[in-house]
């Protein structure tokens, strides 16, 4: 057992609960992976070593009494900066928060301690959770471990290079417009988009409450099952979580994906969508009909205006959210004047970086008056159309297959205009504004670059999609090729 | 699309401090960001309604069982100045 990171949640907790490995031995082989590589990487704002190691002791004694023991138990996990952490610096990639310690965990972080897992630290993002390259994080970019000349994509891109290393075996991101299945498809691992509601969002810093949602990035999807299963649910805490049963994610994985309708949506092959993402995600989904799948096309009318929409829903979300941000209750506080609204405007404009202001600028606008009913109101009702498109699709098949992202990792500082940023998540943000469920999944290589295929389900089919994605990776070996050097 | 004067109101609203170049670059990206989105013009939403959420749920509403909060200095530990366990904040008013 000597590349204990390469192991799978799945294999790794067999172990465990056979007493063949300890929580100890497995975490301290990632921490030193961490030591190893994460000056290269950039993954982690944070490594909580004394911490993990404690949870890790505890875990095995949870081990070797077999009471409360999960899946997850002993397994150690990356939590993106976003989520809160009780008296652990929580910093959302910015200046503002760079000191700030939450006096109480996410709910996420209570599951997840309550079956018994391991928090190696937390990871890098773009501030605030906005960017898809997680260079717009106020500390330094984070570097993609299949080249570390491009980008992990963003905005959870820590999480996702961390998980494709092998210095966590999962981790936590946020998804809003993308940030989970993006730099999932730019790294090569699984990232889950949870159905809007079915994790609590109790403990994430707010960018766009509307939006929102926690999921896992793992290897494979087994694993992203796994972690799906302890977070999901109802809780009292967060009013838009839902009371829907949380399925069994692992009894979904059949493998049997024989006669399923699985849908292509037209519109999800833009120009400008790079030829080798084009053939590797065809290549794929023909994988999925020789796996017995029904593959039809279907179209999403309303596609094109997604990104506008999203552009103008989520900063104005994001103004209202941000507003919060004053320099009087916590987080980075301007002190070198008397007077309050110098204070409060100078405390925003060192706190906040470019990529904050310009949102909170947009969404500002777009909500002022005389242009609200053009802007805000104009956008919410094209929500609804994007919304209609996905439950009409719904009802003809079981789940959507696309590209993830219209590129494969870009070079870190290649793209500089704002909005040819913003058109990165083209495909992701329709089932964000429509808040149906989805993943990105090893689909292939580009020149050597990692390719996501997105799969979309219903509200609450996250059982399908994991079920199609795991059939794909029990007949491909694209999630378990290890980028080199690493 | 965007002037000077557009950027400074809008940042006046927004509570949010800028440096004088800060007013240009902005000014511009945010034309060009909003240039882009124009074409949300183009949808048909006639008879369409707006929704503000993806949730399909309706007025949650949680059991109002009292319990006990955060003790008064859990509370404020991250607070940038604090007298007597309350939030310290400049002058509101002015002295006449």
């Amino acid at each position: 057992m000597s590349e204990l990171y390469k192991m799978t949640i799945e294999e790794a907790g067999r172990l465990l609960r056979a007493g063949k490995l300890s929580s100890v031995e497995l975490t301290r082989a990632h921490l030193e992976r961490i030591r190893a590589l994460d000056d290269k990487v950039k993954a982690f704002t944070l490594v909580t070593d004394d911490l993990a190691l404690k949870q890790a002791e505890e875990a095995d004694r949870r081990l070797r009494s077999g009471e409360q023991v999960t899946p997850l138990t002993g397994i150690p996990l990356a939590i993106k900066d976003v989520i809160c952490t009780k008296d652990i610096t929580t910093t959302c990639g910015s200046r503002m928060l760079e000191n700030f310690k939450p006096p109480f965990h996410a709910t996420v972080m209570e599951r997840l301690n309550a079956a018994g897992a391991v928090m190696l630290g937390k990871t890098n993002m773009d501030e605030f959770a906005m960017g898809s390259s997680t260079e717009h994080s106020a500390f330094f970019p984070t570097h993609n471990p299949w080249d570390l000349e491009r980008t992990p994509g963003g905005s959870s891109g820590g999480s996702a290079a961390a998980v494709a290393a092998g210095m966590a075996m999962g981790a936590l991101g946020s998804d809003t417009g993308g940030s989970i299945r993006q730099p999932g498809s730019l790294c090569n691992v699984v990232g889950l988009k949870p159905t809007y509601g079915r994790v609590s969002r109790f403990g994430l810093v707010a960018f766009a409450s509307s939006l929102d949602q926690i999921g896992p990035f793992t290897r494979s999807a087994r694993d992203a099952g796994l972690i799906m299963q302890v977070i999901s649910g109802l809780d009292p805490r967060d009013s838009t979580s839902s009371p829907e049963p949380v399925e069994d994610y692992t009894a979904a994985l059949t493998g049997e994906i024989k006669g399923m309708r699985i849908g292509v949506p037209v519109e999800y092959w833009v120009e400008g969508t790079q030829p080798g993402v084009v053939k590797t995600v065809r290549a794929a989904i023909d994988t999925l009909r020789e796996l017995g799948a029904e593959v039809e096309e279907v179209s999403l009318p309303h596609t094109r205006f997604g990104v506008s929409a999203y552009y103008i829903i989520a900063p104005a979300e994001a103004s209202a959210n941000l507003a919060r941000y004053d320099g009087v209750k916590y987080g980075y506080s301007y002190r070198d004047t008397d007077e309050m609204w110098e204070a409060l405007e100078k405390t925003r404009e060192y706190g906040f970086g470019q990529e904050v202001k310009r949102r909170i600028m947009l969404g500002t606008y777009a909500l002022s008056s005389g242009y609200y009913d053009a802007y805000y109101k104009q956008a919410e009702k094209v929500r609804s159309l994007i919304a209609q498109d996905f439950t009409e699709a719904f009802k003809k098949f079981d789940v959507l297959a696309s590209p993830t992202s219209p590129s494969v990792a870009f070079r870190l500082g290649e793209i500089s205009d704002p909005y040819e940023m913003y058109l990165q998540d083209v495909f992701t943000i329709p089932a964000d504004l429509a808040g149906n469920c989805g993943v990105s999944i090893p689909g292939g290589f580009s020149d050597g670059l990692p390719v996501g295929l997105q799969l979309l389900g219903d509200f609450f089919a996250e059982g399908k999609i994991l079920r199609v994605a795991d059939a794909f990776q029990r007949v491909t070996d694209y999630h378990t090729r290890w980028p080199q050097g690493f | 699309m965007i002037d000077r004067q557009t950027v400074i109101h809008i940042a006046k609203l927004a509570r949010l401090g800028l440096q004088d170049e800060e007013i240009d670059v902005l000014g511009q990206q945010l034309s060009v960001i909003l240039e882009n989105i124009a074409i949300l013009q183009e949808a048909d939403v006639s008879g369409v309604s707006p929704i503000a959420h993806a949730s399909r749920l309706h007025s949650i509403m949680r059991e109002d069982i009292p319990q006990p909060s955060y003790p008064p200095e859990v509370l404020l530990a991250n607070a940038p100045e604090q007298e007597e366990q309350c939030l310290k904040v400049r002058a509101v008013l002015e002295e006449a």
